[in-house]
């Protein structure tokens, strides 16, 4: 493959990615929490919709990229509300919160449905984009990729080096211990639900925003799950979590290159490709034993105390 | 709070959880009718709509039912691995092969007579399904992968696999491009009961639902079902062959939805096109846990929900409501019902204490 080849590839590699590492993000941060939030496909395509809706209407895609992470966090809202407040299972919650956000986009997105919406536009960064190569791949991009940039490191190290962070990992560890020690522990899950659930709406909000720049019916396509997949291949750290969204990025960035320049194989055979590599790269992450990394009371409710 | 714990987990299933259930429907349906009002539709209007259209006909009932056979057959399926605690999420994909299955039997075969081939079918779809859902089980016991995923991500490949067959290899020639196979033999049909428009693939749910029942209520093996379902380890230590289960519940539950997929192409549309995946293993998930995973809750839970469809199509010819907004009820309800049964618990618990 020659250069002027690889680098737009490449460069669609991080564009495709960016949406699947805000929701792979999201998840880690709720997971650690001790929280399963299988609603993600549902929060994606409903902060999607949002942002599409409050671009247009105000014309600001700033506006339009904030309400898609409220529309997340408010989906998230009430997973939080069935499984914190009234001790729901957390797997079927989340699924009914897949199934309702995906009526409920779809359902509300039908008079819009392939509308186009002006969103973000690239934006090459003065001296950085002029490096050979890296420049066009990493630095000739739109805002919210730059941002994305950050958020593994933001993720990371709020986990690991504040003392908010810590509180949030141990509740998700062990939420008794973290009782004895005076922590607020389901203040600590609904954090980790709503602020998980606002970068899973960013994700849904890149993808109308800055990704195809319209609404359609179904525009996440498995996205969700796919990032609810990454959150066990990156065994809950965000800086692995980058590298699984780039590897599906670059899968679906090489599946539209291989549609666009034609090719022999018809595209549902094509169109398999993201999710024949979600179980491969799944069976690989499981097959030393036992996920590693799993906060140990992930999806068990805190009953509450006698 | 304090008396909630106690009786968490051993909230029998009598008259005053049926209660609970009905609030939370009303509650969806309120909620709804707020959907639909923020649409511009009328609101309660419209609900009430719904559900005349879905239950106050013959012809409406016999749509109910026929909608109803798919959705009871994948909830079964899913049931009873969920008993297990095996979350079978691929009920969709399952179904989409069973249809794969019995079509190409019906396609390769087409000159049998139906009692050769009628079950060639229903075996070939067994086979087809069973297998599919035999994956994720095999990677769950060996490699402890997560069968959530798993099984939903082939539902996606499953159903464009479907997409590539009748698009591809299968398509009817004379079809006019439209993407489906030619019709079935007349071998291949499974007929109409009389002069109903309901196929005698019900009896096949009745024989389901009844040899799902007994195995669970009268047999070693539905014992031991719902042992390990309730605590998989101690299950594991007490020699109850854990894994062994995994698989039978995987294979037999996609069977189940596999049968579905048969019995949707033979009955209904005489042949395979796109148009036979329609979510049934989506409701039959729902269908399963307002069921409570019981069989015959589940045979009045795929009809209730059939109805919501059946209702949903009159909103969609008289009042242009997006077809989406039936999932949104789905979703509602369940997780509506999810909520509810805490009450359900904290009364029962006041109670306990009292006495």
């Amino acid at each position: 493959m020659t250069m002027d080849v690889l680098v737009p590839v490449l460069a669609a590699t991080i564009q495709s990615g960016t949406p699947i590492l805000y929701a792979t993000l999201g998840e880690i941060l709720t997971e650690r929490s001790g929280i399963l939030n299988l609603g993600v496909e549902g929060m994606m395509i409903v902060g999607a919709l949002a942002a599409f809706l409050a671009a247009r209407l105000t014309g600001n895609p700033v506006l339009g990229f904030l309400v898609g992470g409220m529309a997340g966090a408010s989906l998230a809202a009430i997973h939080g509300l069935v499984c914190l407040g009234f001790q729901g299972n957390q797997v079927v919650s989340g699924l009914a919160l897949t199934i309702m956000g995906t009526g409920l986009a779809n359902y509300f997105g039908a008079p819009f449905d392939g509308q186009s919406v002006s969103g973000f536009q690239t934006y090459a960064i003065p001296a950085l984009s002029s490096i050979p190569f890296v420049g066009p791949v990493l630095f000739s991009q739109d805002a919210l990729v730059y941002l994305s940039y950050s958020m593994p490191l933001l993720l990371w190290a709020y986990l690991h080096f504040t003392q908010w962070g810590l509180a949030l990992r141990s509740v998700g560890e062990n939420p008794e211990a973290a009782v004895a020690a005076g922590l607020p522990v389901a203040g600590y899950r609904w954090i980790g639900v709503l602020a998980g659930g606002c970068l899973v709406g960013f994700g849904g909000a890149y993808l109308s925003l800055a990704y195809t720049h319209l609404w359609t019916n179904g525009l996440s396509a498995g996205r969700g799950w796919i990032a609810v997949a990454l959150v066990i291949f990156a065994f809950w750290r965000p800086w692995r979590a980058m590298l699984g969204a780039y590897l599906f990025g670059g899968v679906m960035a090489f599946q539209f290159r291989m549609q666009a320049t034609g090719t022999h194989l018809p595209s549902s055979l094509l169109l398999m490709l993201p999710y024949a590599l979600t179980i491969a790269v799944l069976v690989l992450s499981s097959w030393r034993g036992r996920s590693i990394g799993a906060p140990a009371s992930l999806g068990i409710n805190i009953e509450p105390p006698d | 709070m304090i008396r909630l714990r106690v009786h968490k987990r051993h909230e029998p299933l009598g008259w005053r959880s049926l209660f609970i259930v009905l609030g939370a429907i009303v509650l969806s349906f309120g909620i709804g009718s707020i959907f639909l009002a923020i649409q511009g539709k009328p609101g309660l209007q419209g609900m009430m709509l719904l559900i005349r259209s879905a239950f106050f006909s013959v012809w409406a009932l016999e749509d109910c039912l026929i909608k109803a056979v798919p959705i009871f057959l994948c909830s079964l399926g899913v049931a009873i691995a969920f008993r297990l605690q095996i979350w079978n999420i691929g009920a969709e994909g399952q179904y989409a092969l069973g249809a794969l299955g019995a079509t190409w039997a019906a396609l390769t075969f087409p000159t049998l007579p139906w009692y050769i081939l009628l079950p060639s079918m229903l075996l070939l779809a067994s086979i087809a399904s069973g297998l599919w859902a035999l994956i994720p089980g095999l990677l769950k016991i060996h490699l402890r992968a997560n069968e959530i995923i798993i099984t939903l991500m082939l539902n996606y490949i499953g159903i464009l696999l479907l997409d590539y067959l009748v698009y591809g290899p299968w398509k009817d020639p004379t079809s006019f491009g439209f993407p489906m196979t030619r019709e079935f033999s007349p071998g291949a049909i499974v007929g109409p009961i009389g002069s109903t428009r309901l196929n005698w693939g019900i009896l096949l749910c009745v024989a389901a639902g009844v040899a799902i029942w007994i195995l669970l209520k009268f047999t070693r093996l539905g014992f031991e079902l719902q042992a390990s379902g309730e605590n998989p380890r101690a299950a594991r230590y007490a020699g109850l062959r854990y894994d062994r289960l995994t698989i039978l519940v995987m294979v037999l539950g996609g069977a189940l939805s596999g049968w579905a997929g048969f019995l949707e192409a033979s009955g209904n549309l005489n042949r395979l096109q796109p148009s036979i995946i329609a979510g049934y293993g989506y409701t039959a998930i729902v269908v399963a846990w307002l069921a409570q995973l019981n069989p015959l809750s589940i045979a009045i839970a795929s009809f209730l929900l059939a109805g919501l469809r059946v209702g949903l199509e009159t909103l969609q010819l008289d009042l242009q409501v997006p077809a989406a907004f039936g999932q949104i009820m789905e979703g509602l309800i369940l997780l509506t019902v999810l909520a509810g049964r805490f009450f359900s618990d904290y009364r029962f618990a006041l109670r306990r204490r009292a006495a």
